[in-house]
């Protein structure tokens, strides 16, 4: 079981079971400090563990890091 | 959430961020990242209330040790309260690692095992050097995790790299 925020490098590399964190590299099981978010991604983990019945099952958490995204364009910036 | 270009994936893609940004500083030897046709595979073979979990981080204990490429394990009681990470390629510019539940939810398993969500944390988490060879990560880290999740009788493991 994965947890991490590389969708592609886990997905092409290929796992039992991957819950998916579209946030920036760091903070794959949720938000620092803030533990409710943290409780329920660590949960959706522990789901996908009971549920999957196929390898390479990618479950994607609800959250966005914030309403601008910029950090997708800002990391390893040329 | 901001418009962004629907030409592209949304999603960040670090196979090519990583190439371009390596190639535009005269890099022309790209990474060749690990793919496997097949992916290990295995249902519970008891209900998850009677399962121990384990944890295994690329983060490492202290700046000494993270710079020996060794397995390692360490206690989850008490849970730690700092790990060092600047050795790895996290997004230090959106975000940091002050709170090791981010990455290394010790606190958080071990809620679910209060619950009795699960049966218990494993009495250790356990570290994965990160490493371009994968041949030693297959062969010599992976192994290694391996002893030591069933020294420790852990039935699931939660692998979260930085």
């Amino acid at each position: 079981m994965v947890i991490g925020s590389a969708k592609d490098i886990v997905e092409q590399c290929g796992v039992a079971r991957f819950v998916f964190s579209d946030f920036p590299l760091g903070n794959s099981c949720g938000k620092p400090y803030d533990a409710t978010m943290q409780r329920a991604i660590v949960g959706m983990a522990l789901d996908l563990v009971e549920t999957a019945r196929f390898p390479r099952t990618t479950v994607q958490t609800p959250f966005a890091w914030d309403s601008t995204g910029e950090w997708r364009v800002e990391y390893m910036k040329l | 959430m901001a418009e962004f270009d629907r030409a592209h994936r949304i999603f960040v893609s670090y196979i090519d961020k990583s190439r371009e940004y390596y190639l535009a500083r005269g890099y022309a030897n790209p990474y060749q990242w690990a793919h496997y046709e097949d992916a290990p595979f295995a249902t519970l073979m008891k209900p998850l209330r009677e399962c121990r979990v384990g944890l295994v981080t690329t983060a490492a204990l202290n700046e000494e040790t993270a710079k020996i490429k060794r397995v390692y394990s360490s206690s989850t009681t008490p849970p730690p309260d700092e790990m060092y990470t600047e050795h790895r390629s996290w997004d230090k510019k959106a975000t940091h690692t002050r709170d090791v539940e981010s990455f290394l939810p010790v606190r958080r398993v071990s809620e679910f095992a209060a619950d009795g969500r699960i049966a218990s944390i494993s009495p250790r988490f356990y570290g994965a050097p990160t490493d371009f060879s994968q041949r030693r990560t297959i062969e010599g880290y992976a192994p290694s995790i391996l002893d030591l999740c069933r020294a420790d009788c852990v039935d699931v493991v939660l692998l979260v790299p930085l």
